[in-house]
This record gives structure tokens, sequence and C-alpha cells, in this order.
């Protein structure tokens, strides 16, 4: 059946190319640019894209996302879910790890209970909290590790059990800290295996042959992968250059054919040049109030400062890079319970811009005209893009509302204590999803929640958040998430500005590369076209 | 020398744990778990003076500790693969700015206040206004933009030394074309030179074995700070020709709060620096018969 599908797919690719007049190039190489150097390239460790960037070309979890972010089968054939949605068995394929190794189920269980162990100290422990009694062994709350819901039960059959139903569990099994590792190869080294290219032992498509820190990282086509049939590159480069005038320089000299990002001043002239790529990002830029200083604890002011902003200017004049307005908290491009309805589409946009109505309503708060509205400060991380958009907001509420509000820049990690005190009162703030379900954009506003910062709470929300995370039925799930983000939205903790897009260049020679919106690059079926 | 860098050690110490954010802090909180395990693993829950002491004491044994940003790597192997990466470019970039500096100096001295001279101070003018950011954007515009004539960026071939090096040569090089011609002016106006030309010697002579080595004194001073300087790194330099080099993490560290790689950097630096003007000092003797060590009794 495998086989059968890939000769279509070949068939089709052929058939394709054919009428493109699209030819391989004798090189099969690409460039591209991670922008920073890997923090690590364990997969248990990581958390940032530029190292996910890596790993998900070294490594294969169960699944493995396609174009349209949807899990499809990987090391994982098939699987097997129970009715009520918490017991998983998923039956594995036959390969073999880049040194000759078999990878089996074993490998899956060390691997998970490894990053979930708290010796390890993971920072991403937390994407393994849905199986059973991950959370409390990463806490050092049971200290057997066999009570963890992850068991091989033959050499390529995986059990696992989760706390509660997660309808995105198969999506996660493609997240770089649910990738299997070699148990051999990281017990040997368990602080350095993946610094060495002899010991960086993974599964995936590639593998890296050469890692030179703060400069770039080499990976050549693994040919004991399961598929390796499906891969045409021989080899991938990956340099860790920051500076985005650096990276257009080599883009345009032929250093670089994919790049991180682009310079703003430069988007129109690269537009017209038809080297400008614009994919959605799963996430949201917007601003925090602070729901327990005043007058921001009244909804009606809240309310009134989101109504008094033109959000379509700023993507338009200030960000340029074709990012989305947001009339809502979840952006789009995540599927809702009906299959091809995408979430956002049905939930519609919830929030409204209008000035007169913003002026009635801070009226009614007892700002008639602004009149004795405190200054407030807008908190942002010190950056030019943050800057101007803080600027333009602050003229916008001056305009309309006729208030004040000064601006105030704080490095990176002093900003970040900030917000994490409540020292603020508006701050700028941005989240992106760590896998393709509104409840990534959700649950971080429950009472208490670590990623609150708001201090707003509400039961009814939590109650329907609470539904949708022990709910088996998509129907069911995404009918109390839309219930829930329609009150988030009405009593507005936190005021949508726009939905993030990656803007970046990449040359025309370069085919299929298959661009996450969760900022992951897959090279798997990538190839050069002659040039 | 020792109570110097002790000093420097302690303030840093003190200075990086005063401000607020910590190594592991960003934008998606952690659960108090897994908090509780990282601060366990890197001992951040120990009290301050502990890791004082402990910290201390690893210096003592060049044991910089692992970095908390790049994990599985020690500080030590990041000075080990940085600096010398650092080194190359710093001398190359010192070279370059003698061999450019120094002639353009001694040629204005020489041709005072004719063409030569303000050509030569134009340049210099230039050299030391233009921070070396510009001047590096400039090089890679025309040099490896327009012109095609070197790679733009990364590191390793010797065509990848070349815009870099000139980038950070810029300024020492200005520098040392007016040190050079304001002392070389100073010395060619005194006694001994005119008991040179006296004696018979040739022009040529003169300035090189007489005039210019008393006027690479000043030269000599600047040379030891300099080179401390440039060879540990650039910040601004490394960050736009992508080079894997030790400057950058000066800046970088301080942002990512990783303590350990602070603290070895600093350090590192303020060793290279001390030793190298020690050196400075040394030189003196060799250079200038008026320095001794020891005052000859009269």
């Amino acid at each position: 059946m495998q086989k059968r599908l890939a000769c279509l797919v070949l068939a089709l690719v052929l058939i394709v190319g054919g009428i493109a007049g699209a030819e391989r190039a004798a090189e099969q190489i690409i460039r591209f640019n991670i922008g920073a150097e890997p923090e690590t390239l364990d997969p248990a460790k990581s958390t940032g894209v530029p190292e996910a960037r890596i790993e998900l070309n070294v490594f294969e979890g169960l699944t493995r996302l396609d174009e349209n972010d949807m899990p499809q089968p990987a090391i994982a054939e098939s699987w097997e879910i129970s009715e009520d949605g918490l017991r998983y068995v998923f039956h594995l394929r036959k390969s073999q790890w880049s040194n000759g190794d078999p990878v089996t189920a074993h490998d899956f269980e060390y691997a998970w209970k490894r990053a979930l162990a708290p010796e390890t100290a993971s920072q991403y422990a937390y994407q393994l909290f849905y199986i059973k009694n991950g959370e409390a062994y990463n806490a050092g709350e049971i200290t057997d590790p066999s009570l963890v819901g992850v068991r091989a039960l033959d050499d390529y059959t995986l059990e696992v059990e989760l706390e509660a139903p997660t309808a995105y569990f198969l999506s996660l099994a493609a997240f770089p800290t649910l990738m299997p590792v070699n148990r051999k190869v990281v017990e040997a080294d368990p602080e350095g295996w993946f610094l060495k290219p002899e010991t960086y032992v993974g599964n995936g498509p590639f593998k890296v042959t050469k890692w030179v820190h703060n400069s770039y990282l080499e990976l050549e086509k693994n040919p004991l992968y399961w598929d390796a049939d499906s891969v045409i590159l021989d080899k991938l480069v990956a340099t860790t250059i920051e500076s985005e005038d650096t990276e257009l320089v080599m883009f345009e000299t032929g250093q670089l054919d994919i790049t991180n990002t682009v310079s703003r001043p430069e988007i129109p002239r690269l537009e017209r040049e038809g080297l400008l790529k614009v994919i959605p990002n799963l996430g949201t830029y917007y601003y925090i109030f602070n729901c327990e200083v005043e007058p921001l604890n009244d909804p009606r002011v809240r309310k009134a400062l989101s109504m008094a902003i033109d959000r379509e200017a700023i993507t338009e004049y200030v960000t340029r890079a074709g990012e989305i307005p947001a009339f809502a908290f979840v952006p789009p491009g995540i599927p809702d319970a009906e299959p091809g309805k995408d979430f956002r589409e049905v939930g519609g946009d919830l929030i409204e811009e209008n000035v007169e109505k913003a002026k009635a309503l801070l009226a009614e708060a007892g700002y008639p005209d602004g009149k004795g509205f405190p200054t407030l400060n807008i908190l942002y991380n010190t950056m030019d893009m943050h800057k101007a958009i803080a600027e333009v907001i602050q003229e916008f509420w001056k305009k309309n509302l006729n208030i004040d509000v000064r601006l105030m820049n704080q490095e990176w990690g002093v900003y970040l204590n900030s917000r994490d005190e409540g020292d603020f009162e508006i701050a700028r703030a941005g989240w992106i999803g760590d896998y393709v379900d509104p409840m990534t954009f959700m649950d971080m506003h429950v009472k208490d929640g670590g990623n609150n910062d708001s201090n707003w709470s509400d039961p009814e929300h939590d109650r329907l958040i609470q539904l949708a995370k022990s709910s088996n039925d998509p129907a069911v799930r995404m009918q109390a998430m839309h219930e829930a983000e329609a009150i988030l939205m009405d009593q507005l903790p936190v005021m949508p500005i726009y939905y993030y897009v990656e803007a970046f260049l990449e040359k025309d020679y370069v085919k299929d590369v298959i661009y996450s919106s969760l900022g992951f690059i897959d090279f798997k079926y990538a190839w050069v076209a002659k040039h | 020398m020792l109570l110097v860098l002790w000093v420097i050690a302690t303030v840093t110490f003190i200075l990086m744990n005063i401000i607020p954010g910590g190594p592991f802090a960003s934008e998606k909180p952690l659960p108090e778990a897994v908090k509780r395990n990282i601060e366990a693993r890197y001992r951040l829950n120990d009290p301050l003076w502990k890791r004082y002491v402990d910290y201390m004491w690893n210096l003592i044994r060049w044991d910089l500790g692992p970095s908390f940003k790049y994990e599985g790597r020690t500080v030590n192997d990041i000075i080990n693969s940085g600096f010398p990466v650092s080194a190359i470019l710093g001398v190359t970039a010192v070279a370059l700015a003698l061999l450019l500096g120094i002639p353009a100096g001694v040629l204005a001295a020489l041709k005072q206040n004719k063409w030569p001279d303000t050509l030569a101070m134009l340049a210099a003018t230039v050299g030391v206004s233009v921070p070396s950011f510009i001047m590096a954007t400039f090089l890679m515009y025309i040099f490896a933009y327009k012109l095609r004539w070197f790679p733009a960026a990364l590191w390793g071939r010797p065509s990848q030394v070349v815009l870099p090096a000139l980038a950070l040569a810029g300024f020492p090089a200005a520098f040392f074309a007016r040190l050079t011609r304001a002392s070389m002016l100073e010395v060619l106006s005194e006694d001994f030179i005119r008991t040179a030309h006296a004696k018979g010697l040739s022009t040529t002579a003169v300035i090189v074995r007489h005039a210019l080595k008393c006027a690479l004194i000043p030269i000599f001073t600047y040379l030891g700070p300099l080179l401390a300087q440039i060879m540990t790194g650039s910040f601004v330099i490394e960050k736009i020709f992508a080079i894997p080099g030790l400057g950058q993490h000066y800046v970088t560290s301080i942002y990512n709060r990783d303590y350990t790689v602070i603290l070895g950097v600093t350090v590192f630096y303020s060793i290279l620096l001390v030793t190298l003007n020690f050196l400075v000092d040394l030189g003196y003797i060799l250079l200038d018969p008026r320095i001794k060590l020891t005052e000859p009794s009269s």
C-alpha cells in the first residue's frame, strides 16, 4: 500500500515537474539561515525555533506534520485510539538509527521518560504533561518511572496513556520534545552527545556532519532513513546569522537560498522581484491590561481602549510584512471540528473598532472626553518595532479618547521580570502556539495560570476550558473554546493587535520545502531546480 | 595584578546578580516543578555567598563552569573556540593598521602642510570618526555586493578575513597615523636628530633609525590595550560578518543572563589586558633608552 502510494506520488511529481519544465539541478544543496546559534540540539531539552529547524530534519517522531500541519504516519505506521480517547497504541515500522541500530518502541519510552525526569531539567517537559503521571513524575511527586503512561509492549508496539483526552496528541507526537533518542548513545555522554556529529545519532532524513559554533551546521542525507528514497537533497547548510542586512547580502550574492527573516525597508523591492515569501505563523501580538490596576479593572475602559485603535493602519504602515489585523485572540490556521473549516472562520471577528462607542464607554466609566484619566505606561521590551507600534497606539488613544500614555521600554530579561511580577499597567506581549489546536492559545487565561499575566479570571471561562480539556468530542471541544473566547474578547484582559506572519526570502529554484505555521521547516521532500 | 583581577571578578559577580531576570526567564513561564528542577541542576538555589565562594575557588583552578544558555558547553570551551578566531582577526587588523597608519603618519610629517599631509590627515579624520559598523556595512556593500570580490560573511577561508579585518583596522590605522605624525614632528625638531644629520648620516638612516624609533613609543603604549581589546573580538563586527569569535559573548551573555559566561569572558579579558599592559611596560626598555628598570647611580 505504502509502496503503491509512493509510486503514485512519484508519478504525479514527474508529471507536474514535466509540465512546469523544472529540471533538477546537478548540485542538490540548500543553504538556509536559522538566525541563531542553537542552544542545544538535544530534542528533549530544546525550546526554540532555530533548534527545532535542525532537529525535525535529523529526527522523526511517531508522526510528521504535512504541508497543512496535519499529523501523518511516520515512524508509527498506524495506531488505535480507545473510545474514551485516553489510550493510544502505536504500531511502529521497522527502521534504523543513523548508526545502524534498530529504532524501537523502547527508544520512545526511554526518550519521553528522560525528558520528564526531574534530573534532566527540561524546560519543555510540559509538552509531556498530557501523559498519565507525566507532571507528577516531573515534579518529583512520584519517583517510579514505570507509573508514567508510556510503555513499549514489544519492540514495535508503543502504548500511551493520557491524563485526559487530548485531541491534538497526534500533532504533539511530531514535536521535537517527543522525538525518540538512541539510549546507548545518550547514556554514553548525556551532556554532550548532541554536540559531536559522530555521536549525534538520529532517525530522520538528514544527519549533522559538522557544527561550527556560532557560524553554521552541515547536514547530509541519511542513507539509513526508512524513507531515504523520497529524500532528494544531498546536503543542507544551516547558518546561524543574526543580522538581517548580512543575510540579505548573502542571499543576493548567492551565499544563501533561504533567509530567516527580511529587513522591513527592503520588503517592497523584494516583493516586486518575487523573492518575498510570507507564510502565516501561529501567533498573536497583543497588549496585556493589568486588571488589578485602576482604571484598567473596569472592563468598559479596556473595551474603550481596544475600540479606539486602528489595527489595519498598524499592519499596513508599521509592521508592513503582511501581518493580519487581529479581531479575536486565536489566529487563523487551526482546523475547527468540521473538516475543512478553520477555527477563526467559524468564530469570526469578536471585537470591533468604533471610536464613537469607545468615547461613550469611557464616559460611562467616569472619564468623559478622557477627563480625570490617569497617565498609564505601556511597557515593551526594547526593540524598534515594538516602539513604533506603541507610538502609533499612543497617538490613537490621544486623538480618539484624549488620554495620555507614556512609553516605557525595558531590556528583555527585565521586561519579563516586570510582567511576571505584575509590575506594569499595559504590557506588549506575543504568543506563538506550541501545537495546532486553539487550546494552545486558550488555556493561558485561566485563573492562576502561569501565563496569565493580566490577573484576570472568570469562572464561566475557566469552566468552558475545563470542559474542552476533558472532552473527546471535537464538536464539544471547539464549541466550548468558541464560547470561552467570546467571554475573553468581551472582557478583554488582553487586547489582540495582529496575527503574526513569517516573512523571509526564498530563491525560486528552491522547491517543495514545507514551512509550518509553528515555524518549523521540513526539507524531507525539498529539491533544487536547474538555474 | 591578582588584586585587580579579584576586584573585577567580584564587582562583576555582584552587578550581574543585581540585574532583574534570570537565565531561564522566557515569555512562556515554566511550571513550578520544572523551574525547581532547573534551579537545582544549575545550583541557582544555593545562597549567594556560597555561589560566590564556589565560583572563586573554581576560578583559581581556571574552571569557568558550564554555560547556562548553551547546553553541554563550558565557558572554557566557548573561550577556547572563540578566542583563536577573534585573535587571528584582531592581529590581522592591527597589522593592517600599522602597515597603513605608520607610513601615512611618517609621510605626513615629512611633507608637513603639503598635499600628502593634507590627504593623509583627511583620511585619518574620516577613519577616526566613522564607526566600525558603518565601515563594515560600506565595505560589504562595495566589495561583496557590488564588486563581488569577497564573500559577504562567514569564516574559514582567508578571503573571509579581509573585509572584517579592514573594517576593524579603520580606527586604529587612523589613530596610528595621527599619533605617528605628531610624535615624528616633535622628534624631528630634537637636538639628536640634528646631530645625526651633522654626523653625515643619510636622510633615510636618520628617519628610520633615530626619528622613527622614538616616534613609535606612543604607538607602542597604545598597542597593549588595543591588542587586548581587538583580540577579544568586536560584537558589532562579528555580528555583521557572522564570525564565530569571542566578542559577541560579551554582549549576548548579558542579555541571556548567562552568569558563568559573563564572569568567564570578563575575567579572561581582564587577564589579557593586564598581561599585555605588563608586556608593553617591559617593551619600553628595549625601545626607549631613557627608561631603565633601575636608576643608574650618578
